[in-house]
């Protein structure tokens, strides 16, 4: 049997449609588990206004079973018997005498039927569909009514073609869907087979992927910005691509106010000039309607209204945010909260000040912290949020600030998302760490600290900021100190440090733990040693002697040595393996401080193999004599050590332990 | 290039008044006193409370100090005008009957590009939240579409749907004209010719001229009729809580305009906020009470 299942609902916003669609989708698969077979593919799709899941090949009902009930025992008296028989709807006669494995008892084999499947869905449904996972539901139509993210209008449930009877707030299932909200019919009748023959006939196209390539046959040449095309299609149900045209003259603006007015606040795709020269702007746009065509070109002259205004907008800010220059508006800052218990932007700004001349910073960066913050008063900033140091940027080189400092200030908050770019420059690069790390400083300090999926102040982007700007910009830096000894910072910071190296660069966790166990807290240090190591790991001989490495830690931890004053008496040595163990380690000791890198460096520490191998075949540890067995401690104890200073092998999962 | 035959601002908001006339609103006047949105009138802010059905309909000016231009931006006004609707409870077609409304007033929607577009309302002065949606046709915003949730901090019994219309915007999009003050009022008349004055002045007056000491006691006088009132409520029919609720909006556009002169500072921000929405809070709990003392009266007296 076929199952259609069409959620109609007033517009969704556009960005919960996937999640949605994945809560339908495993709901109902664990709803029907047992009643469809494994490999039959639920299909999800979505407008704004309906979320509709499809399963093929249910069963019409569960499979019977049977329960067998346990009664009196066998010596039970006979109205015991009987009120049991009774119970269960039998005769007497019925029962049977089993035993339970402790007795013998009366007992009797209820069969149960199966329930069928349409009656298995009208009781689950509703709940199932009230339960989709929303950021913020809405209550309709009063109190003790239901919740979604909008009010639900209508349901389509079928079970091949019957429909599943169930009622959510007033709404009853049925076998009507919806049309576009202006191009298509208000209700009309569907079934599993034509249901989006119908859709269609009624402009609406169900398949996201469908509507996508409707917006891509435009004729235009225009800058796809995949989340923009992701917002249009959960926006549309029969979209259809204009193009509009501005004057020419705006393109005085800053191409970057202009796109940002045409993609945030218009949800325009901007069109590349003539020359295809990166960040030239052609004076037109591409705008996606929910609606077969624009015959009057009433639409496009629309849009191209509202653009308008909103660039003569832009325009106005641009030209009376002139009249007072960045320098002139850091005052004003003592009026824009930062943070309640920290302070206004002024406050955040001298301690930024402050953590760029720490940091090494020269005139420039000091500078660049002092007006980075400025551009918060500006009315353009106002208007547009999202070009706030970009705007900066901009009016401080207008303003003939130097250019190190302008490209500062428009860089400060990058690295906008782990894929961004780092600031330009090593000034820009100071700037933007003092801010960071003073908001995270900051906020730790007043118990801020992001818990869960709770990190209002994005402490985790700014701390992950932090290390792509050290490590890619090879900033080396006195990382725990400017941290400000604060132990859940280090401990946050790190494991921002840990999932930088992991998840954006790729190393292994181990390779991450081991040389973390090992390194001070230099970003740049740490890179070279992973990436040594990772170009070493395949080598024959390294996951081996990591693995003796191992060993060692363990017999060293059980032996209950300490580090302190441990030195080996090369007269208690035994010849041969031993012996030549000791020597491989003096003679590789001294190999080391001749080498010039970390890969090499490693290399050489792998090439013990053999004779710590060798060693761990023909020499017993833990022998009788207690000088010799602590001699022969101290000698592990300085391969060990001497060795673990680049990083701590023993953190390595190898081969054989993954296999235990 | 202005559209020929579009309809006045004044033709617009009479259609938009009938339309809603004929579905059940009551054709409200604008509140007689200053206010920053239709919401904070007692038309809405007190009527969603509690579980008596309701449906008006008003214009309503609307103040916002801030944004006040000296009549020099286009599009920004010190003072705007609101169309505002309220359907408690919220009708099952409510979308059908707002978009038979653009209609009504001369868009053909099958020309027309609309879309509800993702648009939450928070207003933490009045302790009052919905969700909703901004409605964009042809790329621009002409109203604002709310599910109200909560008002003065108490979760509705019935979800009203508001529906505010941007009148200006929406008669300048109708006339294709750029500058709000060159929408045509009636014939022969435009909006500069009835509102620059307000405008300019109000912003001088606003940003340059309001005395700030006065106005802080004013806001201290007025906060503090408010709190008597409410503290003194007696759970009477005749209380006037009306009143009380009178000297919150004072509390509320005296705090836009001494934000709008640079007069509150950062720390004192939040904290003035605060007061404001403890009268509001105030104000909506002794009103919930004292529907269900008027309600429980007639109940004996029918």
């Amino acid at each position: 049997m076929n199952l259609l299942l069409e959620i109609g609902c007033e517009e969704i916003p556009d960005w919960m449609l996937a999640g949605a669609l994945e809560h339908l989708s495993a709901a109902l698969g664990e709803l029907t588990k047992n009643l469809r077979p494994a490999d039959a593919a639920i299909r999800t799709d979505a407008t704004p206004r309906r979320l509709v899941v499809r399963a093929e090949g249910l069963i019409a009902r569960q499979p019977d079973s049977e329960e067998r009930v346990w009664g009196p025992a066998k010596s039970a008296p006979a109205p015991a018997v009987a009120g049991f028989a009774k119970k269960q709807g039998v005769d007497p006669a019925q029962l049977e005498i089993l035993s339970d494995g402790k007795a013998e008892k009366y007992s009797y084999l209820r069969k149960i039927a199966g329930r069928a499947t349409t009656e298995i869905l009208a009781e689950a449904l509703p709940q199932l569909i009230l339960k989709t996972p929303f950021p913020k539901t809405m209550l309709w139509p009063g109190k003790g009514g239901a919740r979604f993210i909008r009010p639900i209008r209508w349901v389509v449930a079928l079970l091949d073609n019957q429909v599943i009877p169930f009622e959510i707030a007033d709404v009853k299932s049925g076998n009507e869907s919806s049309g576009h909200r202006k191009l298509g019919a208000y209700r009309f009748h569907v079934t599993y087979e034509n249901f989006e023959d119908q859709l269609r006939a009624n402009f609406v196209i169900l398949s996201a992927e469908e509507r996508k390539k409707r917006i891509r046959a435009v004729p235009t040449k225009y800058k796809c910005d995949t989340d923009l095309l992701d917002t249009l299609v959960n926006l549309t149900e029969w979209p259809t691509p204009i193009t509009g045209n501005f004057d020419p003259e705006f393109l005085n603006l800053p191409a970057e106010v202009l796109a940002t007015v045409m993609k945030v606040h218009q949800k325009f795709f901007s069109v590349v000039g003539p020359d295809g020269k990166d960040g030239q702007l052609a004076p037109k746009f591409v705008a996606v309607t929910n609606t077969d065509g624009d015959p009057d070109g009433l639409i496009v002259r629309g849009n191209e209204n509202v653009l308008r205004s909103r660039f003569k907008d832009a325009q106005f800010f641009w030209d009376a945010d002139q009249k007072r220059k960045l320098s002139e508006r850091v005052a004003d800052l003592a009026n824009v909260t930062f943070q309640a218990k920290l302070g206004s932007y002024l406050e955040k700004t001298n301690r930024t000040v402050a953590l760029v001349k720490e940091l090494g910073g020269n005139a420039n960066a000091e500078r660049a912290a002092l007006l980075a913050k400025s551009d918060l008063t500006t009315e353009l900033v106002k208007e547009f949020t999202e070009l706030q140091g970009v705007v900066g940027g901009l009016y401080a080189k207008a303003q003939g600030e130097p250019e190190e400092v302008a490209t500062a200030i428009y860089d400060h908050y990058k690295p906008v998302s782990m894929d961004g770019d780092i600031p330009r420059g090593q000034t820009a690069q100071l700037a933007a760490i003092a801010d960071k790390l003073d908001t995270l400083r900051g906020c730790f300090s007043v118990g801020m600290i992001p818990s869960g999926s709770k990190d209002p102040f994005a402490l985790r982007r700014a701390a992950q900021g932090i290390v792509k700007i050290v490590v890619e910009g090879k900033l080396r830096l006195p990382i725990r100190q400017l941290l400000g000894g604060d132990a859940a910072l280090e401990e946050f910071f790190f494991d921002r440090v840990r999932y930088y190296f992991r998840e954006i660069r790729g190393f292994k966790y181990d390779e991450v733990n081991a040389v973390l166990a090992a390194s001070s807290a230099d970003l740049v240090d740490i890179d070279e040693r992973l990436t040594a190591l990772q170009q070493v790991r395949p080598t024959a001989d390294f996951e081996p002697l990591a693995a003796a490495f191992k060993r060692i830690s363990n017999i060293l931890r059980q032996s209950g040595l300490s580090g302190e004053g441990i030195a080996v008496n090369p007269a208690l040595l035994e010849a041969g393996p031993e012996t030549t163990l000791y020597q491989r380690f003096t003679a590789v000791a001294d190999e080391l401080r001749g080498l010039p890198d970390y890969a090499s460096k490693l290399e050489r520490i792998a090439s013990l193999r053999p004779a710590v191998d060798h060693f761990f075949d023909k020499v017993m540890v833990n022998v009788e004599n207690p000088d010799v067995r602590q001699n022969r401690l101290a000698l592990l104890y300085s391969v060990l050590t001497g060795f673990s200073t680049i990083a701590d092998f023993s953190e390595i999962v190898t081969t054989s332990q993954e296999n235990k | 290039m202005p559209t020929p035959n579009a309809l006045t601002l004044q033709q617009m908001i009479l259609r938009l008044k009938q339309y809603w006339g004929e579905r059940g609103c009551i054709i409200q006047e604008p509140f007689d006193m200053e206010v920053g949105a239709g919401t904070m009138c007692p038309e809405t802010f007190l009527r969603v409370l509690g579980p008596k059905p309701y449906r008006t309909a008003y214009v309503q000016p609307s103040r916002r100090p801030a944004d006040g231009r000296y009549g020099d931006n286009p599009n920004r006004l010190y003072k705007h005008m609101q169309l505002q609707v309220i359907l408690k409870p919220t009708p099952a077609d409510v979308i059908e009957q707002y978009m038979g409304s653009l209609e009504a007033i001369g868009i053909d929607l099958r020309k027309h590009d609309i879309k509800l577009e993702e648009d939450n309302w928070e207003s933490p002065t009045l302790g009052a939240w919905g969700v909703g949606w901004q409605v964009m046709l042809d790329g621009l915003e002409i109203t604002q579409f709310t599910y109200f949730q909560q008002c003065g901090g108490i979760d509705l019994d019935l979800i009203p749907a508001e529906i505010t219309y941007g009148i200006e915007r929406l008669t300048a999009f109708l006339q294709g004209v750029d500058s709000l003050y060159d929408i045509e009022w009636t014939p022969g008349v435009t909006y500069r010719d009835v509102r620059y004055t307000d405008e300019l002045q109000y912003s001088v007056y606003n940003f340059e001229a309001a005395n700030v000491p006065v106005l802080w006691k004013l806001f201290d006088i007025h906060e503090s009729e408010a709190k008597r009132l409410i503290d003194d409520y007696d759970k009477t029919a005749r209380y006037p809580l009306l009143a009380a609720y009178d000297h919150v909006l004072k509390c509320s556009n005296l705090f836009n305009t001494l934000d709008a002169r640079g007069a509150i500072s950062v720390t004192e921000r939040v904290g003035v906020i605060g007061r404001v929405r403890r009268l509001a809070v105030g104000v909506a709990e002794a009103w919930v009470d004292q529907q269900a003392v008027v309600a429980a009266a007639a109940e004996v007296a029918a």
